[in-house]
């Protein structure tokens, strides 16, 4: 199994990390080679602006389309939930966006960097454990489509979902040293869409 | 559920992160915050003048008027950081009633404390310093910086300080690396930093906050220098705006940071793109911001 991690800005490195640590083999991704022949793709967080920018001048953006179409299990983390959702309000209208995932998203939805925290999650798929949540500048969720399932919440707002192979958080599970999302997207994910 | 907790170590650090892979850049007006936000920018530093402008002016520099950094916030969508002098935790709390998104505690300010930087720990917002060598970095990070960045020297338009500052940080990181723990007590001597932090970085390898390239570049090839060298994002400052054709020098920069191991991309971005920022060399300079900080 190769797990692609889109590497064109952001946090791709503790992502490749963090997948390393489960023994999983890794392919930074830059150009569209790269995309062949793995079994799921990471989008991380980042700028969502300048991710979609480079997304476009590296010629991805019709192969992930391609990916997206073929059902290539998918977990995008803050900038990559915006880039997977199939609506996004307040970004730019040049924005390239892969509707993986029926769900509506606000870019910046709980603020700037001073709204930005960590919160204790409830994660219905990891035994009943705790995960430390970090939301920077978070996207939130404003419309959850009848298909998509809801793995985690803080207050009332949806920040864990998943619909089909495409699995997205609103906080980044790569920035604490807990790797049961990695390992629940491998397991859960990645391992079922094979078996399917 | 809730243990709810914002200003956190790992929520400061958390947004350097986010800025990896990136090009932040100086923006003196709304209007070149959103040539910067086109082109890719992952954040813009709001200033009044850009450090070659600081340099040709000489006086004083300080932190820039409210009204401009409020113009930029307001024009992009993008993060927004803005400068605060060496020492001067007041300019800090104005900065983060404004609700920037990060705060440089800069060289390129002249210093408003020549003992002390600002106890960064007391503020939500985060902060980035600048750092020549490994002993620097570590200092900063101690009073709670949660990004590094090279000093390199600001407005000239020349890396080779820059390239200096990454060379001795991470040649140090390397050299602790292979130390002994016996031997780690005299590296937190001889960096005077703290054990604790001398001990982490030989454990793991690398800052325990990411390392960006400022101070000097100019061209994509110096950005993608800077990366390749080992820093995990760039700031250009006078680089973009001072030179002919700042969009398409902005976007190429961009491109080279992203692409920074292939040298296919490098050539094909660094094609005419106008003049670059004229320059000047080390020993053409009487002030170097370099030696500003302790």
């Amino acid at each position: 199994m190769r797990i692609g991690v889109l590497a064109l800005q952001g946090a791709f490195e503790a992502h490749l990390r963090a997948f390393s640590a489960l023994s999983i083999d890794t392919i930074a991704v830059r150009t569209p080679p790269a995309l062949a022949g793995i079994d799921g793709l990471v989008i991380p967080g980042g700028e969502s602006t300048a991710l979609s920018m480079l997304i476009q001048s590296a010629e991805l953006e019709q192969p992930l389309r391609s990916a997206v179409v073929s059902k290539l299990p998918l977990f995008g983390t803050c900038a990559g939930m915006i880039l997977l959702a199939d609506e996004v309000t307040g970004r730019r209208p040049d924005q390239v966006n892969f509707d993986a995932i029926d769900i509506a998203v606000e870019r910046n939805g709980y603020g700037r960097q001073l709204q930005s925290f960590e919160a204790d999650l409830d994660l219905d798929v990891t035994n009943d454990r705790r995960f430390r949540g970090v939301f920077i500048r978070a996207p939130r969720v404003t419309r959850l489509g009848p298909g998509v399932r809801v793995l985690a919440r803080h207050l009332n707002d949806p920040v864990l979902v998943q619909e089909g192979r495409t699995l997205v958080a609103s906080f980044h599970p790569e920035l604490t040293s807990d790797l049961s999302l990695h390992q629940y997207f491998i397991t859960n994910v990645v391992r079922a869409a094979e078996a399917a | 559920m809730s243990n709810v907790s914002s200003a956190s170590f790992p929520v400061k650090r958390g947004l350097a992160e986010m800025l990896s892979g990136g090009v932040i850049m100086d923006v003196v007006t709304a209007e070149q915050a959103k040539i910067a936000e086109d082109a890719g920018a992952v954040a813009v530093m709001a200033l009044e003048r850009v450090p070659a402008d600081i340099r040709r002016d000489g006086g004083v520099a300080r932190m820039s008027d409210p009204e401009m950094i409020d113009g930029i916030i307001g024009a992009v969508s993008i993060p927004v950081m803005a400068k605060a002098r060496i020492g001067h935790f007041v300019e800090a709390q104005i900065l983060q009633s404004l609700g920037v998104d990060f705060v440089d505690e800069s060289e390129v300010l002249t210093p408003a404390d020549e003992a002390h930087h600002i106890d960064k720990y007391a503020f939500d917002v985060p902060f980035v310093c600048g750092a020549t060598n490994l002993g620097e970095a570590l200092r900063r990070i101690s009073e709670g910086a949660a990004m590094i960045r090279s000093k390199g020297e600001a407005g000239t338009g020349n890396i080779v300080e820059a390239v200096r500052h990454l060379r001795s940080i991470l040649g140090d990181i390397r050299r602790v690396g292979q130390a002994d723990s016996a031997e780690l007590f005299d590296w937190a001597k001889k960096l005077q930093a703290p054990l604790p932090l001398v001990q982490e970085i030989a454990s793991t390898g690398r800052l325990p906050v990411p390392l960006f390239c400022a101070g000097g570049i100019a061209t994509p090839a110096d950005a993608a220098l800077a990366m390749q060298l080992g820093a995990e994002a760039v700031f250009v400052g006078s680089g973009i705006f001072k030179s002919d054709d700042p969009a398409r020098r902005a976007r190429a920069i961009v491109e080279a940071t992203t692409h920074h191991r292939d040298p296919e991309v490098l050539a094909k971005v660094s094609r005419g793109l106008g003049a670059p920022m004229t320059g000047i060399a080390m020993d053409e300079i009487n002030q170097r911001y370099a030696e500003r900080g302790w």
